[in-house]
């Protein structure tokens, strides 16, 4: 039991902390209160699902902890450090070499092929266009599409888009995996096979955070987060560990 | 390594222009107009006054040409039968202008004759100058074979002949021809050079030796031919006596030539009743076509202002709207960590990219029309490499200015909003 002792001390390390977390969107004279003073702690290589009703604040979570959005108030530590009062530059550095993104409606640019998708991590990264290349190739095969590298978005079904999207998300090897409704554009079977990547990712060491309302897909990921009017309502699954 | 990430930028560029090839080449098409217009009125205008400029500079500018011309009482008056026409300048005119003005240099006279005349079997009427040496400092041409007129020449009132090339031409003289017997009227002149010669005109004056045969010493010609010219026009004789057709000056600087062509003018006034003369002088030609050509280029410029600064607008229009079309694109890649910064360089290299290509090919038509100007009517046409760089540049300029706003605009997309953006 030595080993696991150290991997799960090592699992035991905090990735994302909030302290408070407050998120107001103020409409003329009405607020709306997307996260009203959340605490809670992320570990590493953890797998989450965020769940809740329309409206509870999920999307709202995720593109705080995603760092593509602001707190109006409240903390923010990643990996230690308290981020909220970092400037846009510094927030889109730590995206860049951090996190990854993986959303429902798979976001891949048109007019790029399958290969190029998966690069765009690597090019903001400043890599070689021949590194690049190789790894996209190689990310490409992990998710099955390595016969697709040359064909553009519109000509993948949606489970192979998605696929691509996982890809790019991994191409800058993120601590974090962000997924926003990952299997809400996919059917039943489609969806799992992308839930069994995700959790093969998580198997190699990934903290991964997605959003979902459905049990079943909720269910493949170690904690269950369940959100309402912008509040943690409850936490299942985390006695675990 | 920043070389090539800037040429895979301007790839990436090209690309996404290419997915709307006819929406880029319209937007183009004001910079192409612009450039190209441009281009080509710089090299016809260049090549215009560079015309001008190399035909004032066969005159000397220098040099004041005063020229003999009947006045307008004399005209009317030779239509008398008997009547014989006196005007123009006289010796004592070429005298007084050699000694009076200090600011001139050196001065040429000009005697005018034509006579049938001979060189072995070949016979024809030849134009003749009767001058001194100091013609061939004030007109200068290379010599093509012997020499020129010298002063001993003058002084000894020899009987030698020098040819030009377009007298010699005529005459089928060649190099060999020197030492030859030239017959003019019925005298006898020994053939001593070959001088090359120039022909066209600059402005309305003519250049010197243009349809020139020969040269011959002044004093030589006055003695043997006289001042009194009798010509055969329809039908009728003309008799008319012409001391000097010409005299030509130099003046020791720039500056003086315009002063010294008043003062020449008001003298002559003073000893001619009638205005049997014209004083041309080529710097006020030069100047004439300077000013012209400064015109020139201010229209040209108005008009590619104008034309650059509309096709910069459309070039700007495009670029919005192609913003908004993009917000999604913007947004993941925002989400994937690029900085702002770096999306306003992909919107701002496209731009330029857009701008420069229009100036390439705007130019490549500014340099086909004047090609083909030459071609068609055979006008000069000039391209300096000025003329071609400068419209490229703005190009891009146009490009940098009427780029930035749109690529702020995109570096300014939220990426929460792009993302959810349709
Ligand atoms: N940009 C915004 N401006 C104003 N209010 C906003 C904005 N974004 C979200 N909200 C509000 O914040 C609350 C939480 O929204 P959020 O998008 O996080 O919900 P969600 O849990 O993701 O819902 P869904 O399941 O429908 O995606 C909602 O009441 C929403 O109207
Ligand atoms: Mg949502």
């Amino acid at each position: 039991m030595a080993d696991t002792s150290v991997q799960t001390d090592s699992r035991n390390h905090e990735m994302i902390r909030l302290v408070e977390a407050r998120k107001i969107y103020t409409m003329g004279r009405q607020e709306v209160r997307a996260l009203a003073g959340v605490t809670i702690t992320f570990l590493k290589g953890s797998f989450w699902a965020i769940m809740g009703p329309s409206g509870s604040g999920k999307s709202t979570m995720m593109n705080i902890l995603g760092c593509l959005d602001r707190l109006t108030d409240g903390q923010y530590y990643f990996d230690g450090r308290d981020i909220s009062t970092l400037g846009d530059d510094a927030l889109s550095e730590l995206r860049l070499r951090r996190l990854g993104f993986i959303f429902q409606s798979f976001n891949l640019i048109p007019q790029l092929t399958v290969q190029k998708n998966i690069e765009l991590p690597l090019y903001y990264l400043g890599w070689e266009d021949e590194d690049s290349a190789a790894r996209a190739r190689v990310l490409a095969e992990e998710v099955g599409l390595a016969d697709r590298l040359q064909h553009r978005p519109t000509e993948l079904s949606g489970g192979q888009m998605q696929r691509v999207a996982i890809a790019r998300a991994l191409a800058n090897d993120p601590q974090i995996i962000f997924a926003d409704e990952p299997t809400g554009n996919l059917d039943t079977k489609t969806g799992l096979q992308i839930l069994e990547l995700l959790q093969k990712l998580h198997g190699e060491g990934k903290t991964i955070i997605m959003v979902t309302h459905e049990p079943d897909i909720a269910s493949y990921a170690q904690i269950q987060l369940h959100m309402r009017d912008g509040l943690v309502e409850r936490i299942d699954g985390q006695e675990g560990l | 390594m920043k070389q090539t990430r800037l040429m895979r930028n301007i790839y990436l560029g090209v690309e996404n222009l290419l997915l709307h090839k006819l929406r880029s080449f319209l937007t183009m098409l004001g910079i192409v107009f612009g450039v190209g217009s441009v281009v080509a009125m710089l090299s016809v205008g260049e090549g215009a006054s560079k015309e001008a400029l190399d035909q004032i500079r066969k005159l000397g500018s220098n040099n004041i040409i005063i020229s003999s011309v009947k006045s307008v009482e004399e005209e009317s008056a030779s239509n008398v039968r008997t009547h014989m026409s006196i005007y123009g300048l006289t010796y004592e005119d070429f005298r007084r202008i050699s000694e009076s003005f200090k600011d001139v240099q050196k001065t040429a006279p000009v005697k005018i004759i034509r006579k049938e005349s001979r060189l072995g079997e070949r016979m024809l009427e030849l134009r003749v100058v009767g001058t001194t040496a100091t013609w061939f400092e004030l007109v200068p041409r290379a010599v093509i074979a012997g020499r020129v007129l010298t002063a001993l020449d003058v002084e000894k009132n020899s009987p030698v002949a020098i040819l030009t090339e377009f007298g010699a031409r005529k005459l089928l003289a060649t190099e060999n021809t020197i030492g030859q017997t030239l017959q003019i009227g019925g005298d006898r002149f020994e053939i001593v050079g070959i001088v090359q010669s120039e022909s066209g005109e600059a402005g309305n004056i003519q250049i010197p030796d243009q349809q020139v045969d020969a040269y011959i010493p002044i004093e030589v010609a006055r003695k043997y031919f006289g001042d009194i010219f009798t010509r055969r026009s329809s039908g009728s004789f003309e008799r008319e006596k012409v001391e000097l057709h010409q005299v030509i000056l130099q003046i020791d600087s720039v500056d003086h030539v315009e002063p010294t062509a008043a003062a020449v003018e008001t003298m002559l006034e003073r000893f001619h009743d009638k205005k049997d003369y014209r004083i041309s002088v080529p710097l006020a030609l030069l100047r004439q076509a300077e000013a012209t050509k400064r015109r020139f280029n201010i229209v040209l410029g108005s008009i590619a202002g104008i034309s650059l600064l509309v096709g910069g607008i459309g070039i700007m229009n495009i670029m919005l709207a192609s913003v908004t079309e993009r917000t999604r694109e913007i947004g993941i890649r925002r989400a994937i960590g690029a900085k702002r910064r770096q999306i306003i360089y992909q919107f701002l290299i496209e731009t330029v990219v857009l701008s420069t290509t229009g100036g390439l090919i705007g130019l490549g038509l500014g340099v086909l029309i004047p090609f083909l100007i030459t071609i068609i009517s055979g006008m000069a046409t000039v391209l300096t490499l000025w003329g071609i760089l400068l419209p490229l540049l703005i190009s891009m300029m146009v490009g940098i200015l009427f780029g930035l706003y749109p690529a702020i605009h995109a570096a300014k997309v939220d990426p929460i909003v792009a993302l959810r953006h349709e």
